[in-house]
């Protein structure tokens, strides 16, 4: 017994909480599977992809598919690293920007006194239930018209428009209390370091979920890859994913390719998620509409 | 009688009020630019691909458009056609759209909601890793996953549930998962209900977990027994904001479902339309027949559904009094 201290803890649990654990635990497997089932089959070797009946967990692991997905590209001269360097420049950027933005946004939205404020809080109220997926036409031709058809800036601009985070922070920023920067202006700060001091700081948790979330929504963005690249050298992962999926129902061949790429395209997600989930739940208290 | 002296009085001093309601404009510019110049970067994007889209979607609803030539104005046209003529549209992209929300939405909802409750009464140390997990799956992108559900469903016994329904003697051939329009629907919800502890989700723990431990002390004095009934009167009503915040977020998610139809089945239309939501129809119109007045329409009728819903669940968890 000595040896599990983890056993004893769990022992102290009531027996409701153990059939809770117990459930839960049932249930936390079966919303892993797929995730499970992707990562073992990334790493199966070519004959364990074709075995019948199929296996759930890999036998013999190798890097092969990886290598495979690294080397090999699919009829075109584009190199799988060039997808992966266009989603990682992008995301970054995205993140940095949209983060920047949106809290630039929400400090006069909560505490400053203008015209408008109101008729902007409420447009980003009723933006959160907006969905870019509806109006991609339109989206297209203000992307041509401001002439960034096929640059980097397609993929970013229209992913830092994210009025979620505007209303995350502004929310977040509300509960700190006007005393704290009224005094630091009356020490003379302007209103640019108190933003720069006191908001900033202040918000970290939520600068957590807001990467996590426009990092998220521009890692997995494969409408910008579509519709405003036609430089196959400028597109992103995603699009890379889904041409290596398309069609796949008929081949096994390209499995194990596709599932390391599947797999490349969730690991950044999981971990950015990992690293900074306590932040998240701290932020989301905050995130009520009333 | 007593309005006239007033009228007389106020009359003299109009004109200079008038100028001073210009400096006023102006002086209040200047007084709030630093405000304005904080929130500019933000409102120009918005405007350029949150705002325009949507006006100008609105404006090409009233047109014929095909993308090459100018549009031309045809004023109702497209909404009548839409209201008249669509057979597609009314027979499957409507049907399939109100089955996959109304069990998506309330049961992916229900879900956050039970599963953030169950999480907050698990001991500190293991809550981490149930949101993790519960999350996990929506962390997940579509086009990657589908990878995983082509090959789980996939139409010959090296598919994983063909495999499996054949080993327990279940189904005697293998079944055509995602090509058969009996189940594709079907297996469409399920992948979104997996995928749907989102954001909304994490509100949820967020809201449970900060309802204040006294009001729980306070109803157990009031005569409340059962966890239900302290569910139904403490937890909701103190986190109602939070609910309205995820039942946003899942409304949302669910109207603008519709690349997991494609990803599954690999074609758009479905297989008999049978996995046919209200963005493929858009798609469809978009990008295939190149109607774009057409689907400017159709986008229009979802935002109109997507708001009115939205607006609904606003009635049913907005604080009251506030």
């Amino acid at each position: 017994m000595r040896l599990w201290p983890r056993k004893s803890r769990l022992n102290r649990l009531s027996p409701y909480q153990l059939l809770l654990v117990l459930l839960m635990t049932l249930l936390a497997v079966f919303m892993l599977m797929p995730i499970v089932f992707l990562f073992n089959h990334a790493f199966k070797p070519m004959h364990e992809l074709f075995l019948y009946p199929p296996t759930f967990l890999v036998r013999d692991a190798t890097w092969v598919n990886f290598l495979d997905l690294l080397t090999v590209s699919k009829s075109t001269i584009v190199p799988a690293s060039r997808y992966l360097f266009n989603s990682l420049l992008t995301s970054v950027l995205t993140v940095v920007a949209a983060t920047f933005i949106s809290i630039l946004c929400a400090f006069p939205l909560s505490k400053h006194q203008f015209k408008g404020k109101t008729l902007l809080f409420s447009s980003i109220l009723v933006s959160l239930m907006f969905a870019p997926e509806t109006v991609q036409i339109p989206r297209y031709y203000v992307i041509s018209s401001l002439g960034i058809v096929n640059t980097y800036f397609a993929h970013i601009l229209p992913m830092v428009a994210l009025p979620v985070i505007v209303f995350l922070f502004k929310q977040f920023i509300d509960q700190i209390p006007n005393d704290l920067l009224e005094s630091a202006r009356m020490e003379g700060a302007s209103e640019f370091r108190v933003f720069m001091n006191i908001i900033v700081p202040l918000c970290i948790p939520v600068v957590a979920t807001a990467a996590i979330l426009s990092f998220q929504s521009a890692w997995n963005n494969l409408e910008a890859s579509q519709l405003f690249m036609e430089d196959e050298t400028m597109k992103t992962l995603p699009f890379y994913v889904s041409t290596l999926t398309s069609g796949l129902a008929n081949s096994v061949a390209r499995q194990g390719v596709a599932a390391a790429a599947a797999l490349l395209m969730f690991l950044p997600n999981f971990i950015i998620f990992l690293l900074l989930q306590s932040r998240v739940i701290s932020t989301m208290a905050h995130s009520g509409i009333k | 009688m007593m309005a006239r002296p007033e009228l007389s009085t106020a009359l003299p001093v109009a004109p200079p009020q008038r100028a001073s309601l210009g400096m006023r404009f102006v002086q209040e510019l200047r007084r709030s630019a630093l405000s304005y110049a904080f929130i500019a970067p933000f409102f120009i994007v918005f405007l350029l691909f949150i705002a325009i889209p949507t006006l100008a979607a609105a404006i090409l609803s009233f047109t014929t458009f095909n993308a090459v030539e100018q549009p031309r104005f045809i004023g109702w046209t497209n909404y009548i056609n839409l209201l008249t003529q669509d057979l597609v549209f009314w027979k499957h992209a409507i049907p399939n759209t109100f089955k996959f929300a109304i069990i998506v939405g309330p049961v992916g909802y229900f879900m956050s909601f039970a599963l953030a409750w169950f999480i907050c009464k698990l001991p500190q140390r293991l809550r981490t890793y149930y949101t993790l997990a519960m999350y996990a799956p929506s962390l997940t992108a579509g086009v990657a996953m589908a990878v995983v559900w082509l090959i789980v469903f996939s139409g010959d016994r090296l598919g994983y549930l063909n495999g499996l329904l054949i080993r327990l003697n279940l189904i005697d051939s293998p079944q055509l998962w995602t090509q058969d329009p009996r189940y594709l629907l079907t297996i469409m919800m399920i992948v979104s209900i997996w995928s749907s502890m989102g954001i909304g989700f994490l509100a949820m723990i967020a809201g449970i977990q900060n309802v204040d431990t006294q009001l729980y002390e306070a109803g157990k004095i009031d005569g409340i027994k059962s966890a239900l009934q302290e569910i139904w009167y403490i937890t909701i009503p103190a986190m109602k904001p939070q609910m309205l915040f995820g039942a946003i977020m899942a409304v949302v998610g669910t109207l603008k479902a519709g690349a997991i139809s494609m990803e599954l089945s690999g074609v758009n239309p479905t297989p008999g339309y049978s996995g046919h939501l209200i963005i493929n129809h858009i798609d469809d119109f978009g990008f295939i027949r190149f109607e774009m007045g057409y689907a400017a329409t159709l986008s229009v009728f979802l935002l109109v559904l997507v708001y009115a819903t939205s607006k609904i669940c606003m009635k049913l968890f907005g604080s009251r009094g506030e």
